[in-house]
């Protein structure tokens, strides 16, 4: 590995600004063979959102098949793919689509949007930093991610037990994983997620390096933005996470494969380690998908406040402490596979005990914004919107932490729509907040302002019919992962599913927006939010040149 | 030696490692979790008689527990099995032996091992086996049929703890699942 830090200066022999547009390479090898970290964050940003697009179209298929009782859609869809299928194969689609639609939103959709798009892109533009620390490896991170995604949705198309497909669930729970879906569509599934945890833990290593070693002269810890705080929590959480989910579902293969029992109490195993190894995972992964959401949000309410952002020590620790308390709280994911009193009270005591740095998230960007100079920019507006939703997800997460509520509550759509707002809405108003924010210094043009806010209302409106009307269902006693439903739960479901149509034309006017503004957009000043934006990135020209910081800056 | 690489490489290198013993990490919970589930008695793991330990255990005391015998095979295993009688009272402390009967009603001969726990699943780290089937494998012959015979006791430490005193009936359950031929026995417990 050549050392990125010690030779990039070299490059840069004589003009800071000098053009260096004459070494961008040609088009084959500039975006297949991409070794630059804002070329690598764009191939992840447009990755993510044709992720996006199919993980969304899936939920739409869902939406519509359950917008009434019975099962209307399935069989003709499974026939699609199979002539032969039949109700059985119908149902097993079922569960291929939420598994599907989960597995793509999770690591195929948010990760690689936050991490790899906005971390590859901005991290280093914030540290100072002319590239990542190794720009080979963060091409085969993004590499290994597209082949993984490829490797599930062909998943679809080969045998996974009752049907075609992979129809395990998100969580591949043992015995269904192994003893209950015969053929290779599982076992696919799995090396997808083999791929996509290696995609990740490079990432995790590159990111780790990059914000240890490479930051501008001056720029130490306490100094670096709120997002770069964000994302080298976040890389410690994949670095520790991701591991034992390899190793916990190679454990899957092995007993699907090669007759090992390490699940299966016929041979001594228990199907609960599985439970236990995943959620250690799971845990951690719910806050690697919202931790980039959180600094990303504090960079958007600083810059529109005209305020530093409140509490800056206390923010970056609090992601630090939400990182380290989300490794001891994973057993509040399975309250109910009959462990003794004295462990739910400690899984839920550690699990409220999260609500505390959570709470001095949310109150730092009030008090931000608190007697700041707010614009309603259409990034803002997304700040603004991600923060409400999150806090919506965060107290109905408080009540699921309860070990005796969450019993009546586990596997209904109270959990569903709980972590729906604290993803779904909470991770993606994030995302499209950070898209907004970012836009214009990505790609030099300036988006329609008046299609971010319509994006925005429009979008707003929607998800919240979509999901508010679940946490009825849930109490009601809707069970999730289910195509069929009684009578009674039909009212709330059509809501849901007009909800599903009101977002989806919101997404509209996001792609007409895009469109708009690559066609028609206005130029993006270098710093098109004015004093607000105080961070390294505005201080380059948008587009940023190719190589950026051929010579250090030197932070004050 | 690690002090001789760039700062990327040591940096890089330590993260590998970390990330590489997380993989350690995630297999050793295997073995860990055997190991806890004996220890705590957790989902009704019952506990083995350790002769040294239990020099002192012998202390009968006067009021008594039902204990009830469940017996199941697997699907696919072509066996009859029962207790002998479904159900027997025992003083906490006092030695019990039960019978349960296992015969083979297909054509060839079939090796099987025995799962098995007890409920309420707090009574596990209280109910204690000195001798049992189900730490070996049985193989039965074609229509042959056994008794075997389990030893324990209830331990006498039950009625201190204020979460399994109140339990008046304890259920020992047993499954038995085939032994393919491929299986190394690898995983015991």
């Amino acid at each position: 590995m050549t050392d990125i830090a010690a030779t990039a200066p070299a490059h840069g022999h004589d003009h800071a600004h000098d053009d260096h547009d004459h070494d961008t390479p040609g088009f084959f090898v500039r975006w297949f063979m991409s070794t630059n970290h804002k070329d690598i964050g764009t191939l992840y940003l447009i990755f993510a959102i044709v992720a996006g697009i199919v993980g969304g179209a899936i939920s739409g298929m869902m939406r519509l098949e359950l917008a009434h009782p019975g099962i209307q859609y399935l069989q003709g869809w499974a026939a699609f793919l199979d002539p032969a299928a039949g109700e059985v194969q119908g149902k097993h689609l079922w569960n291929v689509l939420i598994t599907a639609h989960g597995l793509i939103m999770v690591f195929f959709m948010v990760m690689p949007a936050m991490i790899g798009g906005f971390g590859n892109w901005f991290v280093p533009l914030m540290i100072g930093a002319p590239d990542m620390a190794f720009p080979r490896m963060n091409n085969v991170s993004f590499w290994l991610t597209f082949v993984a995604f490829v490797m599930l949705l062909g998943s679809s198309f080969v045998p996974g037990g009752s049907g075609l497909g992979a129809g395990t669930g998100w969580t591949v729970y043992a015995p269904l994983s192994t003893s209950g879906s015969a053929g290779p569509a599982v076992d696919m599934a799995i090396f997808s997620l083999h791929l996509a945890g290696a995609a990740s833990i490079l990432g995790a290593v590159n990111f780790i390096t990059t914000i240890f070693n490479m930051r501008a002269p001056g720029m130490t810890l306490h100094k670096m933005p709120l997002f770069v705080w964000s994302i080298l929590v976040t890389a410690f959480l994949l670095l520790l996470a991701l591991p034992v989910l390899a190793a916990a579902i190679t454990m899957l293969l092995t007993d699907r494969n090669f007759g090992t029992t390490f699940y299966d109490a016929t041979g001594g195993g228990d199907p609960v380690l599985y439970q236990h190894l995943f959620w250690f995972f799971g845990h951690p992964e719910v806050y690697i998908m919202i931790l980039p959401g959180f600094g990303i949000v504090s960079q958007i309410i600083s810059t529109f406040s005209r305020k530093p952002v409140f509490g800056y020590l206390g923010m970056a620790y609090a992601m630090v402490a939400i990182g380290v308390v989300g490794f001891i709280v994973w057993a509040h994911h399975m309250f109910t596979v009959g462990m003794s009193v004295n462990l739910k009270m400690y899984f839920t005591a550690a699990t409220m005990v999260i609500a505390v740095p959570t709470g001095i998230k949310i109150f730092s960007w009030i008090a931000t914004m608190w007697g700041g100079s707010i614009s309603f920019k259409t990034p803002m507006v997304w700040a603004m919107g991600f923060i409400f939703m999150f806090t919506v997800g965060g107290v109905t997460g408080v009540v699921l932490a309860n070990a005796g509520a969450d019993t009546a509550f586990h596997d209904t759509y109270y959990v569903v729509a709980h972590f729906h707002y604290v993803l779904s809405l909470g991770a993606v108003f994030s995302l499209f907040a950070g898209f907004y924010y970012w836009f214009p210094k990505m790609s030099g043009r300036m988006y329609n302002e008046f299609l971010g806010q319509l994006h925005f209302w429009v979008f707003f409106i929607g998800v919240n019919v979509l999901f508010f009307p679940q946490h009825f269902l849930g109490q009601q006693g809707m069970p999730r992962r289910y195509p069929d439903y009684a009578e009674a739960y039909a009212y709330w479901h059509l809501v849901s599913s007009w909800g599903y149509v009101i977002m989806g034309v919101g997404m509209i006017f996001f792609f007409l927006n895009i469109g708009w503004a690559l066609f028609a957009g206005k130029k993006a000043a270098d710093n098109p939010w004015g004093e607000g934006a105080t961070t390294l990135e505005w201080t380059l020209p948008s587009p940023p040149p190719f190589h950026q910081f051929n010579e250090l800056p030197r932070i004050a | 030696m690690i002090a001789r690489l760039s700062p990327n490489a040591k940096t890089a290198s330590l993260a590998g490692l970390l990330a590489l013993s997380m993989v350690g990490l995630g297999f050793a919970a295997v073995p860990l979790y055997d190991l806890f589930c004996r220890v705590t008695g957790f989902g009704g793991t019952t506990q083995r008689y350790d002769p040294v330990a239990a020099a002192a255990t012998p202390q009968v005391l006067s009021n008594t527990m039902s204990i009830r015998f469940d017996a199941n095979v697997s699907p696919g295993l072509p066996w009859k099995f029962q207790p002998e009688h479904p159900t027997d009272q025992v003083s906490v402390g006092a030695r019990d032996m039960a019978i349960f009967i296992a015969e083979n009603q297909s054509a060839h001969a079939i090796t099987g091992t025995a799962s098995f726990n007890v409920t309420p699943t707090q009574a596990g780290k209280y109910f204690t086996k000195i001798q049992c089937f189900c730490f070996t494998e049985q193989k039965l012959e074609p229509g042959q049929q056994i008794r075997m015979p389990v030893l324990f006791f209830v331990d006498p430490a039950i009625m201190d703890d204020p979460d399994a005193r109140d339990i008046q009936e304890i259920t020992l359950s047993y499954t038995f699942h085939p032994v393919e031929p491929v299986d190394e026995g690898k995983k015991a417990s």
